[in-house]
């Protein structure tokens, strides 16, 4: 198989997606880069690239560089999925999802519940997330715990680049309003990646490693730092699962409750902000459904309740790292 | 108001400073590549003549709030650059103790409401600055500096309507650099500002941004207006935008003839040394001094910035609230 970057994984979903099917269009600021510059087309392909060569593919009326007003075009895009299309809009930084929070929230998840079922809104919202790039804390936040809050959205959180393409074309085709969160320092991470189309179902999780001592449940970018930690985990003679759900909303509550009923140990591993958070929800669900398989108190590794910092020490030291996870998974594994 | 009009005092400041900002913005450009100022940054040059223009009309207990391109709008404003120098580093000396980074340089005891990382949101946040202001009966005016590409965002066109309803002391200062981003403000704003502000009755004034003379006797127009109880003004200021969106930007939608000419032909500081020559008003060794000034200035800045100590780890939890009980 070929081995692509997460960015192209992406781009290559979303070129095969417009091409099978005249209603998928996108918008977003900078989606081309480049719009209406002295001739200048598709410099940028996207914030992040990630839209490169759609523009000349598909053409300004199907690829649509927005004005900055994400209320207006999110709700758009909403409008318009509930009206035939299958519009992708682009939030750049999910951050900015701060502008059009009414339109997400109590727009587009709600109309098919509020209309009786007698309604659609097949809505992707793609949005990058995370911390890492010393942005500071407008541009850094992970928020994926808000939108799994909200129900009718269904929320996607890919940590390789297979996933990337499987779920983003999964999401495509799902007839429900997705948020799609791709991790800004993801993107040029490489992984096999097959050339043709493939879905992968929500409510999947994905085993990203076996292991019988500590199951490691962890969300996103924090996937590839939970395997961090359980390579150093099994220099100790730890041996850890590594799951990752792939999307936070469904949930795969099954398999995270086979697992932790087989293993009895649990770390979950988020970058998001620990208070009413995935990680707490998730928590919640294993101390409610398992907890006569537990050995241990269940373990969280988050984010601190605080902002993302600017500066590299205490942006590094607000992330996860694979040291803490391997702390917390060796406080519970001899127990 | 005619050059002839300002004090020599003035003058060189208003070289001074424009000096500042642009010799700020290249050394940051510089730092940058060394890899030792982390993230992206903004950069305001080119831009200069509008922030100085408006803050020479401003008095130091005045507001002003800034956009993502805030280096230019602080210095104008009187925030010290070694401490924004250290903020830039990611030093616990700087503006923000290090956690707010170019994006959030914030500095209240000059005024300066912050830069910020969320297109329009400076707007409404100083038409409660600027209700501050007449709530606590004082005589002090706010400034909201925006750029082209926020003028769709619809807070814009809220904060609009909300400063002339309530008839606050406010001055809107759209700097049109023409991009917002990589796209051409002409491929997503339709109509013209100046009208959309119109429509809320607010008095506008369309200005050569490059000009500083031009900008500084609009901007004394409307704090004027502002101050003496009159409500809001709206600024279209046109303004050269030198470098790509950020830094890491190759700026690859707007030609090397385009850009070169943009520097050739719009450059504040240029015409601002011809026009003190054409009406004798300041020496070239005077205005050469400034600049030999700014250098030093600049040099040491980066070198105590290099030299200070990243914050606290304990920092990172630390201003979350007040206190938290
Ligand atoms: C709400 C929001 N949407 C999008 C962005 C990403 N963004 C940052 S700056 C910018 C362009 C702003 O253009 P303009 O207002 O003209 O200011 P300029 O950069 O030209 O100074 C965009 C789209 C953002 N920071 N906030």
């Amino acid at each position: 198989m070929a081995q692509k970057s997460f960015r192209q994984a992406l781009n290559e979903a979303l070129h095969f997606e417009m091409a099978r099917d005249p209603r998928v269009i996108m918008m977003g600021e900078d989606l081309t880069g480049g719009a209406g510059a002295n001739g200048v087309k598709d410099a940028w392909g996207g914030a992040f690239g990630v839209t490169k060569g759609l523009l000349g593919a598909f053409g300004p009326e199907r690829i649509r560089d927005t004005p900055i007003s994400e209320a207006a075009f999110i709700g758009a895009a909403a409008g318009a999925a509930l009206t035939g299309l299958r519009p992708i809009a682009e939030i750049m930084f999910v951050d900015f999802a701060g502008v059009c929070l009414d339109q997400i929230m109590n727009q587009a998840a709600k109309f098919r519940y509020m209309f009786g079922g007698r309604a659609k809104t097949p809505l992707v919202i793609r949005a990058t997330y995370g911390a890492g790039s010393r942005s500071g804390s407008q541009h850094t936040q992970a928020l994926h715990s808000i939108f799994t809050h909200i129900p009718g959205l269904k929320v996607v959180i890919p940590s390789t680049p297979y996933d990337a393409k499987g779920l983003l074309l999964q999401a495509i085709r799902d007839d429900d309003p997705v948020i799609f969160l791709e991790h800004k320092m993801l993107y040029d991470t490489v992984g096999e990646v097959p050339d043709g189309a493939y879905t992968i179902p929500f409510a999947e999780a994905r085993v990203a490693r076996d292991g019988k001592d500590v199951l490691i449940i962890a969300i996103g970018r924090m996937v590839s730092v939970a395997e961090e930690a359980a390579r150093k985990l099994a220099a100790d003679g730890i041996s850890a699962c590594i799951i990752d759900p792939r999307t936070t909303s469904p949930l795969d509550e099954d398999t995270l409750l086979d697992f932790t009923d087989k293993i009895g140990r649990v770390v979950i591993v988020d970058e998001a902000n620990p208070r009413c958070s995935v990680a707490t929800d998730i928590s919640a669900l294993l101390a409610d459904k398992s907890f006569d398989a537990l050995k241990a108190p269940i373990k969280l590794v988050t984010a601190p309740h605080s902002p993302v910092p600017y500066a590299p020490n205490l942006e590094d030291a607000y992330i996860p790292t694979a040291a803490a996870v391997a702390k917390a998974a060796t406080s519970i594994a001899k127990r | 108001m005619s050059a002839l009009q300002l004090s020599h005092q003035d003058l060189l400041k208003i070289y001074r400073t424009m000096r500042m900002i642009r010799r700020f913005e290249e050394r940051v450009m510089a730092e940058m590549a060394t890899g030792d100022i982390p993230g992206n940054t903004h950069l305001y040059a080119g831009q200069e003549a509008s922030a100085v223009g408006v803050c020479l009309q401003l008095e130091e207990g005045d507001y002003i709030s800034s956009t993502h391109r805030g280096h230019g709008h602080s210095i104008a404003k009187g925030v010290d650059i070694d401490s924004m120098m250290a903020e830039l580093f990611g030093r616990a000396s700087g503006t923000c103790g290090g956690k707010g980074g170019s994006q959030h340089i914030a500095d209240l005891r000059k005024g300066m409401l912050g830069a910020n990382g969320i297109v329009a949101a400076g707007a409404p946040i100083t038409c409660g600055a600027a209700l501050s202001m007449k709530v606590l009966g004082s005589r002090q005016v706010a400034v909201a500096f925006a750029g082209d590409g926020a003028m769709n965002e619809g807070v814009m066109s809220e904060s609009f309507n909300l400063a002339k309803i309530w008839n606050l002391p406010i001055v809107f200062v759209i700097e049109d650099n023409g991009f917002g981003e990589a796209t051409a403000n002409a491929a997503v704003s339709a109509g013209s500002f100046t009208r959309r502000a119109e429509s809320y009755d607010i008095p506008t004034l369309e200005v050569d941004g490059t000009d500083v003379f031009a900008v500084y006797s609009a901007a004394g127009e409307a704090v004027e207006r502002a101050r003496g109880g009159g409500g809001p003004t709206m600024l279209h200021v046109h303004v050269p935008r030198y470098y790509g969106h950020y830094s890491g930007d190759p700026d690859t939608y707007r030609t090397p003839e385009e850009k070169k000419a943009m520097r050739q032909e719009r450059d504040c500081l240029v015409s601002f040394r011809r026009r003190m020559k054409e009406v004798s008003l300041l020496e070239e060794a005077e205005l050469d001094a400034v600049d030999q000034e700014v250098e030093a200035a600049i040099d040491q800045a980066v070198a105590a910035a290099r030299a200070a100590p990243f914050p606290p780890l304990s920092a990172l939890t630390s201003d979350v609230y007040v206190k938290y009980l």
